[in-house]
């Protein structure tokens, strides 16, 4: 067995890994024809030591998982510093994103802010502008809750066709990790919002500070500061030691290294709520505040980066689905590119803004498909076609693209980006 | 605000809060001055705005010295750094182009994202006079006002963008809500279907590193580059490069760096020149990057990148080459600087 990183992840790779299973792809082994080393002779492993309980005090992936890993993409930013990566979703099954390749996305990098450091500050239409320490957030009474962030622009380079050939680039600015913290409830009562203060204006500390408006009424149903996500503390680049959970709603929202929340009268209209992550019409007017994401899908595997290898038979297609409205209730597989569709099965009963795992069981007998996923939340809304987001918003827009996505599997088991008709 | 009218206040929240709004007594009350540090919001009303004032002229000079290296002398923009001017009219057109000018809807949020968090890598350094000034040149860039307009938290609040009507609240619920609330189709939705695009064909997808062999090989070489390269330090620094502890400082010190600068055996040019060889280099003679004049003529007077020289520009660029296109304010601690100086030495030309 080889010890080397998976290489199928590119078409050379796959390519290769083809040529060397040779005929695994026409037919599958139903009979070994020889005795299998691995099993007849007696391994290293099974014979001298592993390593010692000293040997990772905090462990990290097996080397042979070395290309699970969040990429970037260059040519998408000026630099990497006010830029994105993404989550290798398409590697991953169940539904937590474990922390060390959930993506990043930073205006002015990620921060080194340690717990002494930080302070909290409540100020604005409140009774008593309060700060707090880290070790006060402590102290309130706590939550624990598990959530989907979508970044608004994720598969935003897909609106004007198809671009990027893997679903870790076009829809990988995701995760989902369970988070523990405070509701912002408790804060804000903490410091006696004003019933003038409709906004609740939130930043960050790092240089880009991030400033964004939420409506009061939000923050005071389900918002809350988190400082644990998947059990540990947040990574740096998550927002160490406190972001902010803005359930369902856009990931810019979602304020890292939180250090002030100002209850307000009216929205600041900050960059991020102007100049950014508004969308334009085809007749140039723009959506501004388009908070919630609609509901979506995608097949994570088989997909661009991950090919069939296995031959014909059994295959597992799976994927992820989530609703900023509510819960997944259901998702359908189409391998015709949309003509039929079948029910797939989901992992586990779709939860408020968080995702859900689906697969869908099929024997494949090499057969091309034009593989979609679509999803259904428990408002009622269907994850429309790109053709019907165009036809109400047009091609300038970036944002909230939440349309079904194609993969063209070939009879070799490759898959490509596509759009079809 | 009086204590009574406090307590009433309290009073409202807690009859208007359906559930018991409990407190814990948890943190402290924010004192003025905390309060006035933190609190620099602007809003579109020019709540929160200082008093100052400046023009485009006095606001050309501190954007050539602060901005241009990344948006250019005109507010073009350079390479991938946002265009602040130009693109009117084409909101309506494929690929519009939105800038200050032809999209922001509101004076208010450029003069309170440009105080609050420019120049990038040095932010809350620009004083209000500087802020008003840097906004009247950008507005000038995109012919809104003359030259001798003169932009102040008087004005600024009454001063009307462009676009800035062209904003609307999110109206998806009216819009699409019903349309993508129908029945889903499970069984001849389509009569045909045509594959209408590849992604391949635009061939913009990154190459994946496990083409040039297992990632564990890449760090290896990386980390062995670091260690190796020290020996062809030049003697003024070898003996602070000899210690990895400082050149692993010195690495972080560079994340500061790289927004504009590369390093590294794939570096290219970017906003400013790769900084491969640079102990001990003539100043302004890296291939290919086009510097400032100023920095051309001090490499021509003889200028050197020893240590001296190195920690005086990395403390306050514009001191030792007045007109560079560097923007970077400067680092002021004396360990970033030797830091930094440990690590570039690492990196042989």
């Amino acid at each position: 067995m080889s010890d080397k990183p998976n290489t199928g992840t590119t078409r050379r790779g796959f390519l290769a890994a083809s040529a060397a299973t040779g005929s695994a792809l026409v037919a599958n082994a139903a009979h070994a024809q020889t005795p299998d080393p691995m099993i007849t002779e007696v391994q290293e492993w099974a014979s001298g030591l592993g390593v010692g309980v000293d040997d990772a005090p905090y462990g990290l992936p097996i080397r042979f998982e070395s290309d699970v890993i969040r990429r970037n993409v260059e040519w998408l930013t000026a630099d990497v510093i006010s830029s994105i990566n993404f989550t290798p979703i398409h590697a991953l099954d169940g539904t937590i994103t474990p922390q060390g390749c959930a993506f990043e996305r930073h205006h002015s990098g990620a921060i080194e802010l340690s717990k002494d450091d930080y302070r909290l500050m409540i100020n604005g239409l409140v009774d008593t502008p309060l700060v707090f320490t880290y070790a006060d957030l402590e102290r309130f009474p706590r939550v624990t809750r598990t959530c989907f962030l979508e970044c608004a622009a994720n598969s935003g380079m897909e609106w004007a066709g198809a671009q990027l050939n893997g679903s870790q680039f076009t829809h990988g600015m995701i995760h989902n990790m369970e988070y523990t913290g405070v509701t912002l409830r408790t804060l804000l009562e903490e410091a006696g919002v004003q019933p003038i203060a409709n906004w609740l204006f939130v930043e960050g500390a790092d240089a880009s500070s991030n400033g964004r408006s939420i409506p009061m009424e939000k923050a005071l149903d389900d918002c809350m500061i988190a400082f644990k996500a998947n059990g540990e503390a947040l990574r740096m680049e998550h927002g160490y030691p406190v972001r902010l959970i803005v359930p369902g709603w856009e990931g810019n929202l979602w304020v890292k290294w939180l250090r002030r929340m100002e209850a307000t009268d009216a929205p600041v209209e900050s960059r991020e709520e102007t100049s950014k992550y508004t969308d334009t019409m085809a007749n140039g007017t723009s959506r501004k505040f388009t908070w919630v994401m609609d509901a979506k899908s995608v097949v994570t595997a088989p997909s661009p980066q991950m090919p069939i290898t296995h031959g014909h038979g059994p295959l597992v297609i799976t994927g992820l689905a989530w609703s900023g409205r509510g819960a997944v209730t259901g998702v359908d597989v189409s391998t015709d590119g949309g003509k039929t569709w079948m029910p797939a099965r989901l992992a586990a009963p779709g939860q408020d803004m968080a995702l859900t795992r689906f697969y869908y069981d099929h024997n494949w007998q090499g057969e091309e498909m034009l593989l979609q996923s679509r999803a259904t939340d428990s408002t009622g809304y269907v994850q429309p076609t790109k053709s019907q987001l165009r036809a109400v918003r047009g091609l300038n827009s970036v944002y909230h693209n939440n349309a079904i996505q194609t993969w063209w599997i070939k009879s070799n088991g490759e898959a490509e980006n596509v759009e079809v008709s | 605000m009086s204590k009574f009218l406090n307590i009433t206040l309290a009073a409202t929240v807690l009859l208007s809060t359906p559930i018991y709004a409990q407190t814990f007594g948890l943190g402290r009350a924010a004192l003025p001055e905390e309060i006035a540090a933190w609190n620099r919001d602007v809003r579109p009303d020019g709540v929160g705005l200082p008093a100052g004032s400046g023009d485009a002229l006095t606001g050309e000079g501190v954007f050539e010295a602060k901005c241009a290296a990344c948006h250019g002398d005109f507010a073009e923009g350079i390479g991938n750094w946002p265009k602040l001017a130009g693109g009117m009219g084409t909101l309506n057109r494929q690929d519009p182009l939105k800038t200050v000018g032809s999209y922001w809807p509101h004076l208010s949020t450029a003069w309170d994202y440009i105080n609050r968090s420019m120049p990038f890598g040095a932010a809350q350094t620009l004083e209000p006079d500087e802020v008003y000034a840097t906004l009247a040149y950008i507005l000038y860039s995109n012919n809104l006002i003359e030259d001798d307009f003169v932009l102040s938290n008087e004005n600024l609040a009454s001063f009307e963008l462009p676009n800035a009507g062209g904003f609307f609240m999110d109206d998806r619920d009216t819009t699409e809500l019903a349309a993508f609330s129908q029945p889903a189709c499970m069984e001849n939705c389509k009569d045909s279907v045509e594959i209408t695009m590849h992604a391949t064909i635009l061939d913009v997808t990154p190459n994946d590193t496990t083409d040039d062999g297992p990632v564990e090989a890449v760090v290896t070489e990386a980390a062995a580059e670091v260690v190796a390269e020290p020996a062809a330090a030049e003697p003024a620094v070898e003996a602070a490069a000899a210690d990895p502890a400082l050149i692993a400082e010195g690495e972080k010190v560079f994340k500061k760096c790289s927004a504009c600068h590369q390093v590294g055996d794939t570096a290219k040019n970017r906003v400013g020149p790769v900084l491969n060889g640079m102990i001990n280099r003539t100043a302004g003679t890296v291939d290919g990057f086009k510097y400032s004049a100023d920095m051309v003529a001090a490499g021509t007077g003889g200028m050197i990148w020893d240590d001296a020289t190195l920690h005086a520009f990395l403390e306050k660029p514009r001191a030792v080459v007045a007109k560079t296109k560097m923007a970077f304010a400067g680092l002021r601690k004396v360990e970033d600087r030797d830091a930094v100086i440990a690590y570039l030495a690492t990196f042989a030309e």
